[in-house]
């Protein structure tokens, strides 16, 4: 049937028709999708794993046991699951498995602009590269094949403009492949020295194997052109690009495997035209493979090493007419994303802010901490770097960082890394204080269930991990919970906490203002005789509330009457329903 | 180089361009072309600007919309309707509810909210057709419905579309429970 579909949407139907039964995921923009979509299919098991290494473990896990699996992860996941994936490279498979990885070209979700072909080449692993719905639908069902045929686990390369673009697919039925019953087998799966040493040349072996494959595939085509004086090699969104901006005025060799590249098919494209050059975002990765094979190209001379790229990016970099717009508008105020209205971290923050703490952060939407009026957070690196960045933070300076430092992390960071930081300190006892944001959900990828929250990713009841009883199990003796609704009563527990000689942790908790359960409570309005425009309620950042005509004004349909704002007004000029 | 049709769909995050782009490709692609969206999930739909490109054609290739492209731009809000202004055909048209919403540096007192930007919109000389989109949603029953206000008015713009290939895609898109309403700020931004 012929249907318009996100590329993340096709790649679940691709598992679906390739009859995959068992997927592990970690959220991340912009590979989301491809688990939740999955999870509407009753026929694949599907769960949100607390990580993307324990994702990856579990996914291999299904395949030992004879069950094509699927994990997906954004490209800073893949960090984190590198582990497993270099030794799965040396293992292998028992039924076909797929890793799907989504980067993010001009950072719309994300913490850089890390290049993840390179993980598919250090870790000798083939990697697809879908340019459009269609195609992630069509490679997902053949990198399993690939997958049992050359043993070993396929990357699916994703990015933001594939992942999150629809197009049009053609779907077929599911079938699955007959299970491949388990069967030990020490010298392949146990990987210790001995056994590992053997595999390698079985690793190489199967880069020329495939090497041979990719000669031959037409996963690599060539498209004709009129004018052969240039030839482009290009994958993905740049070859979409790259056929919008020229047509076939250029023949394209369009590569949908990336790695291992082909030699011999490259060196013959190249012969055929007069310069090549190649089209690829971020890193000159095909580039310096036609280099290392001797072929001439040019690359990243004409093209960007940083964002994404265009139509006319690519338009510009080969001498054709610009278009022009509409003149602009100068000065328009910017519109950076903000916590919603209601946001329960919203309170937190406000308190660290005005007392003037020094805030380690992490991932989540309570980045947006860092953002004015607020700016309260210091530093954010990656998933899980709060807590064990406090500790080092401590042991440098001691007392003089103790006393006014703490970290943030969510519920979901917390669960995804955050808990061996918090060994570390229950272990080296660093008198740290650190504060879990427990929202009660995965906020900033749209919601998903984690371990803390009680419900599976079907939202049906599921294991429930306890906090409180997880930090006294560690050894924390201070383990407080405050509402950050209450902004005094959240002051007086986090100076209180600072003050002791112990590590403590902070449980901030209150759901997410998004979250369906969630009752709000009416708008609040302003008594504008009251409000003596002291502008107090503009310091917590809430979207609901704008100075008009010189006096604070609350936007009905979005305040959801979360109270924060009220006890910063000195003149009572922030009223509920009731006049209070 | 080519036939495509290129419509943005802009606003803030959580404003519901999602349901939007949604029927447009939905109707263009029952219509027999060839379509992509390409939509923002994630960070900047925390109340930021948002874009989603919809490009349909016999061809299309790129998902994405540059400067000097776009035939139209449906804005939920008015400055994110004159932010992409440089990516407007200089013949290009924007349909755009007239709510104003207060982005952060303004709501901080860091900016202020440019004043006639309409009126300045006209004067370069572009079509601007301007709608209260959240008065015609709640009038059909629920100010969510504002999106579908706006396509209602966009789709005045195409001849070859029929009303009932439109209100076709809207039951394809719109869950049952939510369907009369979202027909009803139809019809209002139809006709408006
Ligand atoms: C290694 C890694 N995986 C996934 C992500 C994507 N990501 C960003 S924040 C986040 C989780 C946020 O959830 P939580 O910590 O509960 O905070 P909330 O957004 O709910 O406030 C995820 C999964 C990432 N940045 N890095
Ligand atoms: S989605 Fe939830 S946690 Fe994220 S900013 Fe909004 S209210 Fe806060
Ligand atoms: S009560 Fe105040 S802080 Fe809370 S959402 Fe409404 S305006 Fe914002």
């Amino acid at each position: 049937m012929k249907e318009i579909m996100l590329g993340n949407k096709a790649f679940a139907r691709g598992l679906y028709e390739a009859g995959a039964e068992v997927v592990s995921s970690y959220p991340g923009t912009p590979s989301t999708e491809v688990t939740e979509e999955a999870a509407k299919f009753p026929e694949i098991y599907c769960e949100w794993a607390p990580n993307e290494k324990v994702a990856m473990e579990t996914a291999f896990g299904a395949s030992l046991a004879g069950k094509r699996s699927f994990c997906g992860m954004k490209h800073v996941g893949l960090n984190v699951a590198a582990d497993p994936l270099f030794t799965i490279s040396y293992t292998g498979v028992n039924a076909g498995m797929i890793i799907c990885v989504a980067d993010d070209p001009a950072m719309h979700s994300s913490q850089n602009e890390q290049d993840s072909r390179h993980y598919a080449i250090a870790s000798k692993v083939p990697m697809l590269e879908p340019a459009d719905s269609s195609e992630s639908l069509e490679f997902t069902k053949l990198a399993y094949e690939l997958s049992e045929q050359y043993d070993t686990p396929v990357i699916i390369k994703m990015c933001t403009r594939i992942a999150h673009s629809q197009s049009i697919v053609n779907t077929g039925e599911r079938v699955v492949p007959p299970a491949k019953p388990y069967e030990k087998n020490i010298a392949k799966y146990v990987m210790m020295p001995g056994n590992a040493i053997k595999r390698h040349p079985i690793v190489e072996q199967r880069t020329l194997d495939l090497t041979e494959y990719a000669e031959k595939t037409p996963l690599n085509r060539i498209e004709e052109g009129k004018d052969n004086s240039i030839g482009i090699i290009t994958s993905s969104t740049c070859y979409q690009y790259t056929k919008e901006a020229l047509g076939d005025k250029y023949p394209v060799l369009k590569l949908g495997m990336v790695n291992p590249l082909p030699v011999e098919k490259i060196k013959s494209f190249a012969r055929t035209v007069g310069k090549v050059v190649v089209i690829e975002e971020l890193d000159p990765v095909i580039e310096n493979h036609c280099k290392a094979i001797g072929i001439e190209v040019k690359g990243k001379e004409l093209f960007s090493i940083m964002g994404e790229f265009s139509q006319s990016v690519v338009a510009k970099a080969l001498g054709e007419p610009e278009k022009e717009g509409c003149t602009a508008i100068d000065k328009l105020p910017v519109r950076p994303p903000v916590m919603c209205a209601g946001c329960p971290h919203r309170g937190l923050f406000y308190t660290l802010s005005k007392n003037k703490l020094n805030v380690l952060g992490d991932i989540g939407c309570y980045t947006l901490g860092a953002v004015a009026p607020l700016s309260a957070v210091d530093m954010t690196l990656c998933m899980g770097a709060s807590i064990s960045s406090l500790h080092g933070f401590n042991k440098a300076l001691g007392s003089e960082g103790e006393k006014n430092t703490v970290c943030v992390i969510g519920d979901s960071t917390f669960m995804h890394s955050g808990m061996t930081g918090l060994a570390n300190v229950a272990y080296n006892q660093s008198n740290s204080t650190v504060i879990i944001l427990d929202n009660s959900i995965t906020g900033m990828t749209g919601h998903q269930q984690n371990p803390t929250t009680g419900f599976d990713i079907h939202g049906d009841p599921a294991g429930k991990i306890d906090l409180e009883a997880l930090c006294h199990a560690m050894g924390f003796n201070r383990v407080a919970v405050v509402d950050p609704y209450d902004l005094a009563e959240t002051e007086r527990v986090i100076k209180e906490e600072l003050a002791t000689d112990e590590p403590s942790v902070i449980i901030s908790r209150r759901p997410c203002a998004l979250l369906k359960y969630v009752k709000h409570k009416p708008s609040l309005h302003v008594d504008t005789d009251k409000c003596k425009s002291c502008r107090a309620c503009m310091k917590i950042g809430c979207p609901a509330i704008s100075f008009k005509n010189n006096k604070a004004h609350v936007d009905n349909t979005l305040c959801v009457g979360c109270g924060v704002c009220q006890q910063l007004c000195k003149f009572d000029a922030l009223l509920d329903k009731e006049g209070k | 180089m080519n036939n495509t049709t290129n419509v943005m769909i802009v606003g803030v995050g959580g404003q519901g361009s999602l349901l939007a782009s949604k029927l447009l490709g939905h109707v263009v692609m029952a219509k027999g072309y060839d379509v992509k969206v390409s939509e923002v999930h994630g960070m900047s739909q925390r109340g930021g600007s948002v874009v989603t490109y919809v490009r349909f054609g016999d061809k299309v290739y790129s998902p994405v919309i540059d400067k000097g492209e776009a035939d139209y731009i449906i804005s939920f809000e008015v400055l994110e309707a004159a932010r992409y202004l440089p990516f407007l055909k200089k013949d290009g048209r924007i349909i755009v509810n007239s709510q104003e919403i207060d982005p952060m540096p303004v709501i901080t007192g860091a900016a202020d909210y440019p004043e006639r930007l309409l009126d300045k919109m006209t004067e370069l000389g572009i079509e601007v057709s301007a709608m209260d989109a959240l008065a015609l949603a709640n009038e059909a029953g629920s100010p969510k419905a504002a999106n579908i206000a706006l396509m209602g008015r966009f789709s005045k713009f195409f001849d070859d579309i029929t009303e009932d290939e439109w209100l076709k895609s809207i039951e394809a898109c719109v869950p049952p429970k939510f369907l009369e309403l979202n027909k009803k700020a139809f019809y209002l931004g139809r006709n408006s």
